[in-house]
């Protein structure tokens, strides 16, 4: 298939996507996916490609961003002649040049070491902007108005739709650069040097070297990601370049998943689901978000994309079996009994916590019309059965997954074996 | 005293007409007049200080032996600190104070045990960069998980009435008992863990098996179970450093990330497995913090002071207007970066991380 | 230029805490010559290899690749220089496929440097050559497989492999044949011999008939030093490593 041709999907997928989701609400969402999954993936340029922890990659984008929000401004007072449109590129080149200032700090070194500095850079630069209002804003950030300069082509972006097109637009040009960046020889021993930093200095790379291109091109993506989220938001607070911002960057872009290109999108597109969707419904969602990272850091280390991919190997293998698919029947409604019992109690539990704060009026558990009785004992008792019921019958069955696992998997490696050879 | 000696290497500074020696005449007097006149407020910042560092060591000597053994810092420490704060929060509104300082960090204690039993000796087996992200994300999820069950606003956790009141005045500032009980409890920790590691048997297994642990295997000893201890025991620590330590600053769901940052900085700049280095490091960040924190002067005045006139109407400009109290918080982290760019071992560690 | 050894080391010294482990180590390979470093274990001969590759760093001493001082330089200059170096412990990138594995090798010898511009699939010199050194040493069937899934004798193929692939004129294999059956010897020193044919090479053997099979000199070591170097009628009749063999009984030469 024709690279041109592979691109049809994500073109397809991004062009629809308001079309399907047609409300403002959903626009907007659809917009801040965007900028994370472009994000994400900047991330996964250092983390999944390169084999770098970062635990400060928010610096980059934060100061991007940072920089676009100043240029918009200019740019509506008059004094700068530049479309909206090509903002997020100096947002782009301003993260860059942070990538090449900090890069070399922290490039310096590997491993743990390089992951510690980058924690202690970006809690150095949390900490650097309340002392420069001029630049960062102080409590209330730098505000925007992106409504700014001449119209091109009739776009003002006053609309969410044009928004999200400018953000779509630049995450397909960023996307295809970035994965035809890892088919390049920077890209090539960038794995080397993830995989084997001292056979990559025998076969004449210097891997420092590598890393650092490496985290100055991911740095110049990341500030593309927060020029455009500058643009969205029309705000930028000292939050955006904090640790905090950081680990949720680093959070989705592994449970997405780091081995594969589109890993980040799932990861990206999960996450702002869990923080922008799901905090409406519940105040628990980063605690279900902690949760799943935890799960997928024990149990599913590849991310939710190595999950979907072995089922689509699986299933082009023809592997899979009644008896595979009987355990998976299984496995996921225990799983299921055992995860809603764990939401009913945590459910529960933040409505009493707020209850003894607020007054027990304010703090009430609701499933639609049917208002639960939250200091009933019946709650707890059902809530107890249903998480150690699942998670009685999910290790019981165990053993039975495992198995059906192994046979399956035993006939997509010969079924793969003979394609290839 | 000091001022004596102030005019004195003023003098020598005339005499010898060297511009450095000038400076640092000027510094001394400055210094020395200064502390003269705020002699009280030296001592009890550096007592505040003292307590501040205590409690930063409680701690990181936790965590640096952990990290020693494990090969990577655990995120999830300062959650455990936290822990113990709002058990011991519960459990002295139920028991009382005394109790809660026994039975908080061995409930914590536990909890890290099982922690390391079930969970970070499955994500070893993957590599260093997976068992990073689990301490990570227990961090993350611990915060959430106190939310959850203490809600989101400050508990009232609070000093037992026993140990509440002055230990000592000195000048006209008060110094309470319980700062003085934070640095009894953290000095006997320090004395029973050096008594443990070097004078036990199980010490000397820890030791061992921290640094080659396939070779103490190997002697017989269960490697495995003394990591686990080693972990709940850094857990405990850290715990046990929330019980007292939650109540003279504020308990709250915040208190985690807050000092988190800190102890990691401790332990990469003390060097790593090394309590020694810990403990000076604590020392020194808890001294600089305090007494940064405390002097509310601008970075211009400072250098003012020594003969040095910034200019003005430069770019760096608003950069002399800053005050040391709000240049504080980053203080820490220059030192971190520093330290790592030039010599990772730190300043005692024996190996890089 | 004809005058100057390839691999010239000079009073080499190494020092791991307070055990002296090179002492004063000498040695000169000529272009073209193939030497066997031989010594008993704890001799120092992967210490020295490490000194000349620069992994290690000498504490006194002089190693000269084709005249050029090398001896404090990085492992990337001295490869750059035309020295590559195989490992006894096979050093490969696991997760990469062969064909990438031999590629990476490749790439700085092409002058492609960091590139981040140009497609991998638009360079086909690049990926012509590494199916053509694959194809060499026989894994041609299984370029596509990833380094970490091959078996162990391919694995020290592929090693062999990515050593050569950027045509360096000297050459040090760390016992290439180290963990094998007699069979899988035999193979990979006919391989060895035919993709180091013309190149200068110095190997680190224990296998005395895979030392025979290959060099024309010998150079044994003993504690840090290299106490003989000749050819390997020399060597028989040389009286100190006679006494260096024997007097270690039990060990066989």
């Amino acid at each position: 298939m024709t690279p041109m041709l592979r691109l049809l999907p994500w073109v397809a997928v991004l062009a629809l996507a308001p079309l399907v989701f047609p409300q403002s609400g959903a626009l907007s969402l659809l917009s801040q996916m965007g900028t994370m999954i472009l994000l994400c993936l900047s991330m996964n340029l250092l983390l999944g490609e390169g084999g770098m922890l970062s635990f400060g990659h928010a610096i980059y984008s934060g100061l991007g961003a940072f920089g676009v929000i100043h240029l918009m401004n200019q740019v509506g007072a008059g004094a700068l002649a530049v479309p909206i449109t090509l903002l997020p590129l100096a947002g782009g080149l301003v993260g860059a040049l942070c990538g090449v200032l900090f890069g070399y700090l922290t490039t310096r070194r590997a491993g743990t070491t390089f992951s510690m500095i980058t924690l202690g850079l970006v809690e150095l630069v949390s900490a650097a902007v309340p002392m420069f209002p001029e630049l960062f804003g102080g409590e209330g950030g730098i505000a925007g108005n992106r409504v700014a300069g001449e119209p091109v082509l009739g776009i003002t972006y006053g609309p969410q739709v044009e928004v999200y097109a400018l953000i779509a637009g630049w995450l397909l040009v960023c996307g295809v650069a970035m994965a035809a960046l890892r088919a390049t020889p920077l890209g090539l021993m960038l794995n080397a040097v993830r995989d084997n930093p001292e056979r990559a200095a025998f076969v004449g790379y210097d891997p420092q070297r590598v890393r650092y291109l490496a985290l100055i091109l991911s740095a110049f993506f990341a500030g593309i990601g927060g020029g455009l989220a500058a643009i969205n938001f029309e705000i930028v607070t000292g939050e955006y370049v904090g640790a905090a911002r950081s680990g949720a960057i680093l959070l989705f872009t592994f449970i997405g998943g780091g081995a594969y290109f589109y890993g980040p999108i799932i990861g990206a597109v999960v996450g702002v689901l869990f923080s922008s969707l799901l905090s409406a419904y519940t105040p628990a969602w980063q605690f279900y978000l902690g949760l799943l990272f935890i799960a997928i850091v024990l149990w599913l280390p590849g991310g939710l994309a190595q999950v979907l991919d072995h089922l689509a190997r699986v299933l082009r293998a023809r592997a899979l079996a009644p008896a595979l698919a009987r355990c998976c029947a299984r496995q996921a409604a225990a799983g299921l009994a055992a995860l809603a019992g764990l939401v009913l109690g945590v459910e529960a539990l933040y409505r009493l916590s707020l209850g003894n704060l607020l007054g027990a009026s304010q703090a009430s558990l609701a499933l639609g019309k049917w208002v639960i009785d939250i200091h009933g004992v019946a709650l707890w008792l059902v809530a107890a059965l249903l998480l150690a019921g699942g998670i009685a019958l999910l290790a019981r069955g165990r053993l039975a997954w495992r198995a059906a696992w192994r046979t399956a998997w035993a006939r997509v490696e010969a079924f793969e074996g003979r394609r290839h050879g | 005293m000091l001022s004596g000696a102030a005019v004195a290497a003023c003098k020598a500074g005339i005499l010898t007409e060297k511009r450095e020696s000038h400076s640092i005449a000027l510094l001394f007097g400055w210094a020395g007049t200064a502390a003269a006149a705020h002699m009280e407020f030296t001592l009890i910042t550096f007592l505040n200080g003292l307590a501040y560092g205590f409690l930063l060591f409680m701690l990181s000597s936790g965590l640096t032996l952990i990290y020693s053994m494990m090969g990577v810092p655990n995120f999830a420490h300062a959650s455990f600190y936290m822990l113990g704060a709002y058990v011991a929060y519960s459990i002295a509104g139920l028991l009382g104070f005394w109790p809660a300082l026994l039975v908080a960090p061995l409930l914590v204690g536990a909890a890290g045990a099982a922690i390391e039993h079930y969970g970070l000796r499955r994500v070893h087996r993957y590599g260093h960069v997976p068992e990073l992200l689990f301490t990570f994300g227990l961090s993350y999820l611990v915060v959430e998980l106190v939310q959850l069950v203490w809600g989101r606003a400050p508990v009232p956790y609070r000093i037992p009435p026993e140990l509440d009141g002055t230990l000592f005045v000195l000048y006209t500032t008060a110094f309470p008992v319980y700062r003085g009980f934070m640095l009894l409890v953290a000095a006997l920790m320090l004395l029973a863990i050096w008594l443990l590691l070097r004078h036990t048997r199980i010490g000397l297994t820890i030791q061992a098996a921290l640094t080659h642990p396939q070779m103490a295997e190997a002697l017989g000893h269960n490697v495995p179970r003394v990591f686990m201890l080693v972990f709940g025991g850094g857990c405990a620590l850290a715990a046990l450093a929330g019980v007292i330590g939650g109540n003279a600053f504020v308990t709250e769901p915040g208190m985690a990330a807050s000092v988190g940052s800190i102890i990691f900085v401790v332990v990469v700049v003390g060097g790593l497995g090394s309590l020694a280095g810990a403990f000076i490091v604590s020392l020194l960040i808890g001294m600089m913090q305090t007494f940064a924190v405390a002097i509310d002067q601008s970075l211009g005045a400072l250098l003012a002071a020594l003969g040095w006139s910034p200019p003005s109407g430069t770019a760096l400009a608003p950069l002399f207007h800053l005050t040391l109290a709000q240049v504080a918080p980053m203080l820490p982290y220059l030192l971190l970066v520093v330290t790592l760019v030039l010599r990772p071992k730190g300043l005692l560690g024996r190996r890089e991380g | 230029m004809a005058d100057t050894p390839a691999l010239l080391v000079q009073g080499l010294h190494k020092r791991f805490g307070r055990s002296l482990i090179i002492d004063g180590a000498e040695l000169e390979l000529r272009a073209g010559q193939r030497c066997a470093l031989i010594g008993p274990n704890g001799a120092g001969k992967s210490t020295l290899f490490n000194l000349m590759s620069g992994r290690l760093r000498a504490d006194a001493g002089r190693v000269l690749l084709h005249g050029h001082d090398i001896t404090a330089r990085s492992p990337q200059t001295i490869n750059r220089l035309g020295l590559a170096r195989s490992f006894q412990l096979s050093s490969l990138f696991p997760r990469l496929s062969a064909c990438d594995n031999v590629r990476c090798a490749l790439l700085w010898r092409l002058g492609h440097r960091y590139a981040f511009w140009r497609r991998l699939r638009h360079l086909p010199e690049l990926t012509a050559r590494a199916h053509a050194v694959l194809e060499r040493v026989g894994l041609g069937p299984h370029a596509q497989v990833a380094a970490a899934a091959l078996s162990y004798a391919h694995q020290r193929t592929l090693e062999l492999a990515i050593t050569i692939a950027a045509d360096a004129s000297v050459i040090l294999l760390d016992e290439p044949t180290a963990g094998m059956n007699r069979a899988e010897s035999q193979a990979m020193v006919a391989l060895i011999r035919e993709v180091t044919a013309g190149k200068t090479l110095l190997m680190v053997e224990h296998d005395m008939q895979v030392v025979f099979d290959l060099a024309d000199r010998i150079a044994v070591m003993d504690n840090g030093r290299v106490i003989a170097c000749d050819s390997a009628a020399g060597i028989r009749a040389n009286p100190r490593v006679q006494q260096l063999y024997l007097n270690r009984s039990g060990h066989a030469a």
